[in-house]
């Protein structure tokens, strides 16, 4: 192994989510629920990046996800890359993909939407992939990345 | 269609709308018809809404069907702090069918999820309010002899008004020409226009009431001064979306003016008295469309 120093202290074994805008750091947390994991958690903000200038990255310890579960970060990090490691090396990277349908991560934008008055998992169709467009099931408003936020 | 619950127009395919056009026509018909006489409705008015009210009961009344419900939300046990999930539980525990209006978007959706009843949509805030859509078809069907190949003016506020909205949603179906006359903050939202882009269809917009002669359908809508920005804007515009008698004398016979009522000044009442005011009709025509709606969803067989 190179010996040059590592922004992030490298992982001997589980995931690491490379370049997650650095909005977006926090939502990735959220989402994926490591602010409730036992698990070693390492992660930095405000990185260089060659590819964006600034980025995020997450390396979680001994914990690797499913397909269903990391792509729910699609819709906050869409060029977001999974490195799956193995004994310090890098065993299979992964890109991230914008699931069909999206259940429970996103609040509808829409103050009047019944999902913001009482307790409903909202759920939502995902209408357009590249100008993310997100559509209520319930009151069959559009919801934009602009206007997404994180439950 | 039986037992299943119509919260969006988007929710019926064109044969179902066209099945529920036709049992309409044989209720108009046939207006006295018991078929529920052992049957319960349970009309949910969270928010209160007494043209659509009255309708609904009306069909239901003339279906023989035994009515319960409230009228507003402060006779219910909303106040009490209830949740629409545990209402709609116990309700549809009681009743064949809830009929639900309420000002929140999207909660008849949630309703018909909860319910084990099938739920009709009587509107949920600026979302559906799918039987006005289906008397509208009725009516513009009834006075034309057909859906398809119209030239359709919709007049006021195009912007907030979901009857509109949802009104083109079912026509884009029957290939119309579509005229939108609205003043400029309250045009039609740029979504519906791609829409209509995409699906092919032709629309024109204007400020100003122009080109009647050439309409079969003249829709009219309430332009309200709480919608505009500026309070000068709606006093500089407002006489622009006034309908007026003399406006229809170069009108095609078959034309003929409609509005989802209430009315407040937007159609002078020197217009009532045309052969071209349809909008009285219209609303008796909810009545059978209601009917409609209701026998469907149960499933009834007629006589």
């Amino acid at each position: 192994m190179s010996q040059h120093k590592m922004q992030v202290s490298a992982i001997e074994n589980g995931t690491v989510i490379d370049h997650i805008p650095v909005k977006s750091l926090f939502d990735v947390i959220l989402i994926l629920g490591l602010d409730n994991i036992e698990n070693q958690i390492t992660f930095g903000a405000n990185l260089d990046s060659k590819k964006q200038g600034k980025k995020g990255i997450i390396k979680v310890s001994d914990k690797y996800f499913e397909n269903d579960e990391i792509n729910k970060i699609a819709l906050v990090a869409p060029h977001a890359k999974l490195n799956i490691i193995e004994d310090y090396f890098v065993a299979e990277k992964r890109d991230v993909i914008i699931p069909d349908i999206v259940t429970g991560i996103v609040k509808c934008f829409n103050p009047k939407c019944v999902t913001n008055h009482e307790a409903i998992v909202t759920r939502f169709k995902v209408e357009n992939k590249e100008v993310l467009a997100l559509k209520c099931h319930y009151c069959e408003k559009i919801t934009t990345r602009d206007e997404l936020l994180v439950i | 269609m039986k037992n299943k619950s119509l919260v969006s127009i988007n929710d019926y395919s064109v044969e179902e709308i066209l099945y529920i056009l036709k049992l309409a026509s044989y209720f108009e018909k046939n207006p006295i018809q018991p078929l529920m006489q052992d049957k319960v409705i349970a009309s949910l008015f969270f928010e209160p809404s007494t043209r659509t009210r009255l309708s609904f009961e009306t069909a239901m009344g003339r279906l023989g069907a035994k009515i319960i419900g409230f009228t507003d939300s402060s006779s219910s046990s909303t106040t009490k702090g209830e949740s629409i999930k545990d209402t709609i539980r116990m309700v549809s525990n009681y009743a064949d069918l809830i009929v639900m209006r309420h000002s929140l978007e999207g909660s008849v959706r949630y309703a018909s999820e909860q319910s084990s009843v099938p739920v009709i949509n009587a509107g949920d805030g600026a979302n559906q309010h799918p039987t006005q859509t289906l008397l509208d078809l009725y009516s513009i069907q009834k006075t034309q002899g057909r859906l398809d190949n119209l030239k359709i003016f919709l007049v006021g506020d195009l912007k907030y008004g979901r009857t509109v909205h949802s009104l083109l949603i079912a026509l884009s179906l029957f290939n119309p020409e579509f005229y939108f006359v609205a003043p400029e903050e309250l045009s039609l939202p740029k979504e519906y226009k791609l829409f209509l882009q995409r699906k092919g269809i032709t629309f024109y917009e204007d400020v100003e009431m122009n080109n009647l002669d050439k309409a079969d359908i003249l829709y009219m809508t309430r332009v309200q001064k709480e919608r505009f920005s500026d309070p000068m804007e709606y006093e500089r515009v407002k006489n622009a979306y006034v309908l007026r008698n003399s406006m229809l004398n170069k009108t095609k016979d078959n034309m003929r003016v409609l509005h989802p009522l209430p009315r407040v000044n937007e159609i002078d009442t020197d217009v009532d008295s045309n052969p071209k005011a349809y909008y009285f009709q219209q609303a008796e025509n909810g009545v059978y469309t209601r009917m409609a709606i209701i026998s469907a969803i149960m499933g009834l067989s007629l006589t």
